[in-house]
């Protein structure tokens, strides 16, 4: 177990070494200079040399990646171009929102995408199993800003019922999460009915019948953590999805996040800080796909990490 | 046939149990449908039948019979929504409340009688308990779903059950989960949780069909002594004749959904009535039976087909911090044989031996140490290309007739399919050819444009012959190719193999766990276990001069289909076979053959 997660931080550092040199090198890439955006349109030639110079950005790319990287292991992400102030408080200070929001994001497609999921596999077959399936179908391809367009117009606009945008209490996050959750619910929707599907055919699940289990401790104990197995490795991959989304849902609903920094500092070229959202996003995905395969274990005995 | 049947009890398994006469359940008139695309169609059709109080029924049959059909229908775990009981009734006896109607009974009433009055054991142990729960929550479950005893009193009724089926250490085996224990341990696991309520009926649906012969023999031997001790009434569902033999008191056999007959154990053996039970009966093989074919002086003279010299596979396991190899597998261990021309050789032993392995590495399946020599060249020392032209000569045929052909693919092409690989003949000479081996393995040339699923099982290995055979081998590799058979087709497909041998001169390597077929066909046994050979002679020398130990208990272990022949006790096994793997460095300790007399050998340690 010890052995395999070593393993496995070493695998981790060496992604993120990947990413880090993909992006800056797309970045560097770029044909959007950050140099003019910071000295706006009247700098002298001079004066945009001159600055091009403080920030280092006249070394060649393997210096500016070396000073990076050698920055970056002390926990040193750069200044922002624009915002005049150290990249990593920026994020500090809006990840917590975004982590709120991710975790009220989970929490809404867990519980609608297994619960749908679950119930359309008992039903197989029947209308209730139908509906669920064409909800789930549209849930899945429906674009995150018109769902969100589409909540906050009925349950803020016309009910009243939450705020249209906003950070603060919980009546803040409900629409956001469940904009980013839907699509999700979808997916697991669609998973868990047919992994529930192939569960229920189990020579073990016509055992528990004959030993005359009730029906609920037939699906709830004996279908169940089965049939969740394959879900629990999508959660891993899923938080990438997430990332993507909370650039849309974050602008949507105001939400002070580190997708709207992300979303300002990519209009502005605000390298640093696009280097650094990319970094903590990669992290996020690669923790949780290291949480979801060690979580696991757990739930099946038969896998044993090594 | 005689209702209350109680007092028809016949056999040798003695006099206790039949002390209370009397039905416990009665069948009459049950018909199941199963509904299809054209309409219901009855895979029971008007089974009547008694259960009496401590007997055991056995229900045997081919595949289709409907006897699995018989056994879900009475627990109302019929496959849903297609099938369902269209008619009959199922009376379970119930002393107290009068006769309770099962086919009828409501969903939440029936569930109280499953498990508590009706219990059910099934065929796969592999795969028929909850591999995400421990042992111990499972045996607990069942308890507590029909008893009001507390979760400390339903623990050690699920000891004293574990203890009963003799699995030892019981208390600490309720950590366990079951990919932890073995197939045999599993299925005692199972007779545990369906015992430890002691219910009236006990259905047990080929309960050893999955487990290798002397673990077999185990699990039979322990649902006598139970059923002695509870005078539980078994229903023992079989396709296998000498099971019922062991076990029986009453049998039914089944054909297409109906009763063909029904009578005592010794009637049925010794005077069947009706001609399929005769029928099924002939094609059963039995030890001691097989013709005697010795290896003739001119198969002597021609050589070898093929040598296999000090063969070792091994599979690395990795584990530790860098993922290195730390430990093997063990799977063949320095295996010697040859296989001459007209030949055939058994490879026999239980699951894990080795057997399919050294078939594989023959075959070229899996990479080797040690020297295979096929047609006189070491494949050894060839590239790609030469290797592929040799193994031409070797083919092979595989267990799972319904696995193994593409169901994608017309059955004509999987058979042109080797001789497109290997570039021989143009398309109509092809199709020829292909023609010709369809009516050779007794099918027609039309079916050729038929896809797999068209057919049935015995005329997919059919198949897999014909495909088998498509490249003129030297050499035909059966790993258990008749095991998944009816008895009636298994015996026509091994009469097939024997005439293509006489016909070709084919070498068959035959691998089987079945001791009986192998008697039938193989001219020489070698004997596997643990990786290495222990015996190793002519079919005469190995059947009638067993000399290693465990060639002994193997051929003791085979159930005689005849029940005057009934053994009081079954070979025991003392523990469960070893595991082959060991740790790097660690060697399997190597057994040396001795000759004892005319090449039969055996192994002394």
């Amino acid at each position: 177990m010890i052995a395999y997660l070593g393993r496995r931080v070493i695998q981790s550092v060496l992604i993120l070494l990947g990413v880090s040199l993909i992006t800056f090198a797309l970045l560097y890439l770029l044909p959007a200079d950050p140099v003019r955006q910071i000295a706006g349109r009247s700098a002298t030639p001079a004066t945009v040399e001159n600055i091009r110079r403080q920030l280092g950005l006249d070394q060649p790319f393997v210096i500016q990646y070396w000073h990076y990287l050698t920055s970056l292991l002390s926990g040193d992400l750069g200044r922002s171009y624009i915002q005049r102030s150290e990249v990593t408080e920026l994020i500090v200070s809006r990840l917590p929102a975004s982590l709120l929001l991710m975790v009220g994001a989970i929490l809404c497609e867990l519980a609608i995408g297994l619960t749908m999921g679950l119930l359309a596999a008992v039903r197989r077959g029947t209308a209730t199993d139908q509906t669920l399936m064409v909800a789930s179908f549209v849930g899945v391809s429906a674009p995150q800003f018109v769902v969100g367009l589409l909540l906050l117009y009925v349950f803020a606009v016309r009910l009243g019922w939450f705020p249209i945008g906003g950070y603060g209490t919980w009546r803040h996050l409900v629409l956001p999460s469940l904009t980013m959750g839907i699509l999700g619910a979808g997916w697991y929707a669609r998973m868990m009915r047919s992994s529930m599907i192939d569960v229920l055919r189990q020579d073990y699940m016509r055992t528990a019948r004959a030993k005359g289990l009730a029906r609920g401790a037939i699906i709830f104990r004996h279908a169940l953590p089965n049939a969740i197995l394959p879900v629990i490795a999508m959660i891993g991959i899923d938080i990438g999805i997430f990332m993507g989304g909370i650039v849309v849902v974050e602008s949507v609903f105001g939400w002070p996040g580190i997708g709207q920094l992300a979303w300002q500092a990519i209009q502005r070229v605000d390298i640093p800080i696009i280097m650094g959202v990319t970094l903590v996003s990669a992290f996020a995905i690669v923790l949780g796909n290291l949480l979801a395969d060690t979580v696991a274990p757990f739930i099946d005995p038969r896998i044993k990490l090594r | 046939m005689s209702k209350g049947a109680g007092n028809t009890r016949t056999g040798a398994a003695g006099p206790a149990a039949s002390t209370t006469a009397g039905a416990v359940l009665e069948i009459s008139g049950l018909t199941v449908g199963v509904r299809g695309e054209d309409g219901e169609r009855p895979v029971v059709s008007d089974l009547s039948l008694t259960l009496a109080r401590g007997e055991t029924l056995c229900i045997a049959g081919e595949s289709g019979s409907g006897k699995s059909m018989t056994a879900l229908a009475i627990m109302q775990l019929l496959p849903q929504p297609a099938a369902r009981i269209s008619s009959g009734k199922i009376r379970l006896r119930d002393m107290h409340r009068g006769d309770i109607d099962l086919a009828v009974l409501d969903e939440r009433r029936m569930r109280r009688i499953r498990g508590d009055r009706i219990a059910m054991i099934f065929q796969e142990p592999m795969t028929s308990l909850n591999p995400v729960l421990s042992i111990g929550r499972q045996l607990v479950e069942s308890i507590e779903a029909h008893t009001d005893l507390s979760r400390a009193e339903a623990r050690r009724r699920a000891i004293e059950a574990l203890k009963a089926v003799r699995i030892s250490e019981a208390e600490s085996r309720l950590k366990q989960f079951p990919h932890e224990l073995s197939g045999g341990m599993r299925q005692r696991v199972m007779i545990a949780m369906a015992l430890a309520l002691k219910p009236d009926v006990l259905i047990a649906d080929e309960p050893t069909t999955a487990l290798d012969v002397t673990v077999q023999g185990e699990v039979l031997e322990l649902l006598r002594d139970l059923q002695r001790e509870h005078g539980t009434s078994i229903i023992l569902i079989t396709h296998d004749m000498g099971v019922v033999a062991e076990m029986a008191d009453r049998v039914v056999i089944m054909r297409h959904g109906r009763m063909v007959e029904e009578g005592t154990a010794t009637d049925i053996f010794a005077r069947p009535q009706a001609d399929y039970t005769r029928e099924l009966l002939a094609a059963v093989p039995r030890i001691g039976t097989g013709v005697g074919r010795q290896k003739s002086a001119e198969a002597e003279m021609r050589g070898s087909v093929a040598v296999v010299n000090d063969l070792h596979v091994r599979f690395d396991l990795r584990g530790g911090f860098f993922g290195r190899v730390n430990r093997r597998v063990h799977a063949v261990e320095g295996v010697s044989f040859s296989i001459a021309p007209h030949e055939t050789l058994a490879l026999v032993g239980e699951s894990g031996c080795g057997k399919s392995t050294t078939a594989k590495a023959l075959a070229g399946l899996v990479p080797y140490r040690g020297d295979i020599v096929i047609g006189g060249c070491n494949l050894a020392g060839l590239g790609r290309v030469e290797r592929k032209a040799v193994r031409r000569d070797v083919q092979m045929i595989f267990q799972d007739p319904y696995a193994s052909l593409d169901p994608r693919m017309r059955v004509g092409d999987l058979v042109a399919e080797p001789l497109l690989i290997h570039g021989i003949a143009s398309k109509e000479e092809r199709s020829q050819r292909v023609a010709a081996l369809f009516e050779r393995v007794g099918l027609s040339a039309d079916q050729m444009e038929l896809y797999p699923h068209e057919f049935s099982g015995g005329q997919r290995q059919r198949i897999c012959i014909a495909r088998a055979l498509a490249l003129r081998p030297k050499l035909i590799i059966a790993d258990e190719s008749v095991s998944a058979l009816d008895v009636s087709v298994q015996a026509r497909v091994l009469d097939l193999l024997k005439e293509l041998q006489r016909e070709f001169g084919i070498a068959y390597l035959f691998i089987s766990h079945d001791m009986a077929v192998v008697e039938n066909i193989s001219d020489r046994v070698a004997v596997m276990y643990l990786g290495q050979i222990v015996e190793m002679g002519t079919r005469d020398q190995v059947f009638s001069n067993p000399r290693h130990p465990y060639t002994k208990r193997l051929i003791e272990a085979v159930p005689v289909p005849d029940p005057a022949k009934r053994r009081p006790r079954f070979a025991r096994l003392d523990q469960e076979i070893p595991s082959p793997t060991r740790k790097i460095g660690e060697e399997l300790p190597k057994l040396a053959l001795r000759d004892v007399g005319n090449g039969h050998l055996v192994a002394v340690s």
